[in-house]
C-alpha cells in the first residue's frame, strides 16, 4: 500500500514538472512570437539566464528570508503550544489572551507589519517579529482546538485508570492534539513565508522581497521573476519538510487519512 | 430493602461476601428546565464473584449508576462501597469497558492493552507477557503490533475488554460494550466474556438494552424503570454453567425472556404483544 501510495507522488511530481515545463514553452513562444518588452514579460530563459548569472546572490538572500522565516516560526510554535496548553488549564488566560487572540484574529496580519518596524527597528528583528505574530494565529488556535477536543469517554478511560494530571496531558490529550497541531503548523508555515516577504518589502536590506522590491525600481523585471521562482521552491520545500514531520511523527493519523481519503 | 419475590435468593446469597453496597443512591442533574432525577433510591448489593447485569431502557440511568460505581460520576445522595471503603474516585482494582472501544490511535494493540499498567507505572517487561497472553485468549494472536485503525469493530472491542483484563482486577464494569457490534460479533464475544468470567470468577456489572444477553451472562438481571431511573425488579437466572448459545433455545431460558418481558411490559416500556 505504502508503495503504490509513493510511486503515485513519483507520478504526480513529474506532471508538475511537465506541466511547468509546457507553460514555460509557450509562454517563451509567444513573448518571442509577439515581441513583448522584456520589462513587461521577460522570456523564461531571460529568467534562467538572470539566476544563473549570480546563483550566490540569489541562494544568500534566499537564506536570508528562509532564516527569518524559520526564526520566527519556531518561536511561534514553542510559544504557540505552551500557550494553548496554559489555555487549557487556566480560565483567567482563556478568557484573557486567548479571547484577545481570537478577537485579533479577524483582522489581517499584515496590517501591522510597519508597527512592528516602530517597536523593533530595522533589519531582520522586525521581520522575525511579523513572522511570529502571524504564524501565532493558527499555531495557537489549532492547538487548542486539539487540546480540547478529548472525547468525554477517553478522559472517563484515562480516569478510571487512575491516571494523574500529568499522564492525561501527555499521553491522552497531546497526542490526541497532534494531528489538529498539525493542521494549524501547516497553515502556520504558509503564512509566516507571506509575513518574511512582506516584512522584507516594507523593511530590509535583503532576502528575496528585498530583491523584488529593488529589481522593480530598476525595471528588471526578469530579476523579480528570478526570485520569485526562488520563493516558490523555498516556499515549497518549508511545506514539504512540515509534512514530512509530520508524517514522521504521526504515521498513525497520516496512514489513516490515507486509507479514508486516497485519492488525491 | 426492594420487597421482590427474588427476596429468599437474596438472603441465600448473603452468605456470599458482599464486595459492591449501594444505598439510596441519588443523582440529579440540573438543567435550566428543573432537576431532572436520573437515578432515584437505587439500592443493590452484588456478591463478590457475581456477574449482574443492568437491564433498561435507553434513558434509565443505566450507565449513569455505572458510572457512579466506577467514581467517574459523583452521587447526589446516598453511597457506594466497594469492599467496605465508599467510592469517592475511581476505585483499585477496577476495569472498566465503554460502549466504545477508546483505543488510542496512536498506539499499536498491545500498547494500547498496556494503558492501565503505563498509568500506574508498572514495569512494561513484566506486564508485556501478560498483555500478549490476553491477546491471544480473545483471538487476536499476531495482532500486537497493529494500529487499532487496521482493525474490525468486533476485533478493536476484544482490544478493549484485554486491556480492562491487563492487571487482572477483581471488578469488571461493562457499559454496553457491545451494543455497537453486529449481532454475530456480539454472541461471539458474549460467548468470550462467559468463558473468561467462568474460569476467573470477576465481579461483573454489565450494562445492556438486550434481554437475551442480560439473561445468557448474568446470574441476576437488575431492571430498570426510567423517569426517573430506578430499580424495578431484580430476576434471578439460574442456569446452569458454562453455558453456550444453544441455551437460548431451552425453555428454562424462553421462560425467563418472558418473565423479563412482561416487567417491561407491565412498567408500560414495552407494548403488550398480542398472545
Amino acid at each position: 500500500m505504502r508503495k503504490s501510495f509513493s510511486a503515485s507522488n513519483a507520478g504526480r511530481t513529474a506532471n508538475v514538472v511537465a506541466v511547468l515545463l509546457a507553460i514555460a514553452v509557450i509562454w517563451e513562444i509567444l513573448v518571442r512570437l509577439f515581441n513583448v518588452p522584456s520589462f513587461l514579460l521577460p522570456r523564461p530563459t531571460a529568467v534562467v539566464a538572470s539566476l544563473y548569472d549570480d546563483p550566490a546572490y540569489y541562494l544568500r538572500h534566499a537564506w536570508a528570508t528562509l532564516s527569518e522565516t524559520l526564526l520566527g516560526y519556531c518561536s511561534a510554535i514553542v510559544v504557540g503550544v505552551l500557550l494553548s496548553i496554559a489555555v487549557l488549564y487556566s480560565r483567567i488566560i482563556e478568557q484573557t489572551v486567548y479571547t484577545f487572540l481570537v478577537t485579533l484574529s479577524s483582522i489581517p496580519k499584515v496590517a501591522l507589519a510597519p508597527l512592528f518596524i516602530i517597536w523593533l527597528g530595522t533589519g531582520t528583528l522586525p521581520i522575525i517579529g511579523i513572522v511570529f505574530f502571524i504564524a501565532l494565529f493558527p499555531v495557537v488556535m489549532n492547538s487548542v482546538q486539539g487540546l480540547k477536543s478529548v472525547e468525554p469517554d477517553m478522559i472517563d478511560l484515562a480516569r478510571s485508570m487512575r491516571s494523574s494530571g500529568g499522564q492525561m496531558l501527555w499521553k491522552i490529550r497531546i497526542p490526541n492534539a497532534l494531528p489538529s497541531m498539525f493542521t494549524g503548523f501547516k497553515v502556520g508555515i504558509s503564512m509566516a513565508f507571506i509575513g518574511a516577504v512582506v516584512g522584507e518589502f516594507v523593511t530590509s536590506v535583503k532576502g528575496l522581497g528585498y530583491v523584488i522590491i529593488s529589481a522593480q525600481s530598476n525595471f528588471d523585471t526578469a530579476q523579480m521573476f528570478a526570485a520569485v521562482v526562488m520563493l516558490a521552491v523555498v516556499g515549497t520545500a518549508l511545506f514539504f519538510t512540515i509534512d514530512f514531520l509530520e508524517r514522521t511523527i504521526i504515521p498513525w493519523h497520516v496512514s489513516h487519512r490515507g486509507a479514508t481519503a486516497g485519492a488525491h | 430493602m426492594n420487597t421482590h419475590p427474588q427476596r429468599v435468593a437474596f438472603e441465600a446469597r448473603e452468605m456470599a461476601q458482599t464486595l459492591i453496597t449501594i444505598r439510596d443512591a441519588q443523582k440529579t442533574y440540573h438543567s435550566e428546565r428543573g432537576d431532572i432525577a436520573a437515578l432515584r433510591d437505587i439500592n443493590l448489593d452484588v456478591a463478590a464473584g457475581e456477574f449482574v447485569s443492568i437491564l433498561g431502557p435507553s434513558g434509565c440511568g443505566k450507565s449513569t449508576l455505572l458510572k457512579c460505581i466506577g467514581g467517574l460520576h459523583p452521587l447526589t445522595g446516598g453511597a457506594i462501597e466497594i469492599a467496605g471503603k465508599p467510592v469517592l474516585e475511581p476505585p483499585e482494582d477496577t476495569g472498566f469497558v465503554f460502549q466504545r472501544d477508546v483505543l488510542l490511535d496512536w498506539r499499536t494493540v498491545v500498547d494500547n492493552v498496556l494503558l492501565p499498567a503505563e498509568f500506574q507505572r508498572l514495569p512494561r517487561a513484566k506486564w508485556e507477557p501478560r498483555a500478549l497472553e490476553l491477546l491471544v485468549t480473545l483471538g487476536l494472536e499476531g495482532f500486537g503490533s497493529r494500529y487499532p485503525w487496521e482493525l474490525s469493530g468486533g476485533m478493536r472491542q476484544r482490544v478493549a475488554i484485554c486491556r480492562s483484563l491487563l492487571l487482572a482486577p477483581g471488578l469488571l464494569l461493562m457499559d454496553e460494550p457491545f451494543g455497537a457490534l453486529d449481532a454475530i460479533t456480539r454472541d461471539e464475544l458474549n460467548m468470550e466474556l462467559e468463558r473468561i468470567w467462568d474460569r476467573s470468577k470477576k465481579t461483573v456489572l454489565f450494562v445492556t438494552h438486550s434481554i437475551s444477553e442480560a439473561i445468557f451472562l448474568s446470574d441476576r438481571v437488575v431492571v430498570m424503570d426510567k423517569n426517573p431511573g430506578r430499580i424495578a425488579a431484580i430476576v434471578e437466572i439460574d442456569l446452569p454453567r458454562p453455558r453456550s448459545l444453544a441455551i437460548r433455545e431451552t425453555p428454562e431460558f424462553v421462560r425467563y425472556g418472558k418473565e423479563l418481558r412482561s416487567i417491561f411490559e407491565n412498567l408500560g416500556i414495552m407494548k403488550r404483544s398480542a398472545g
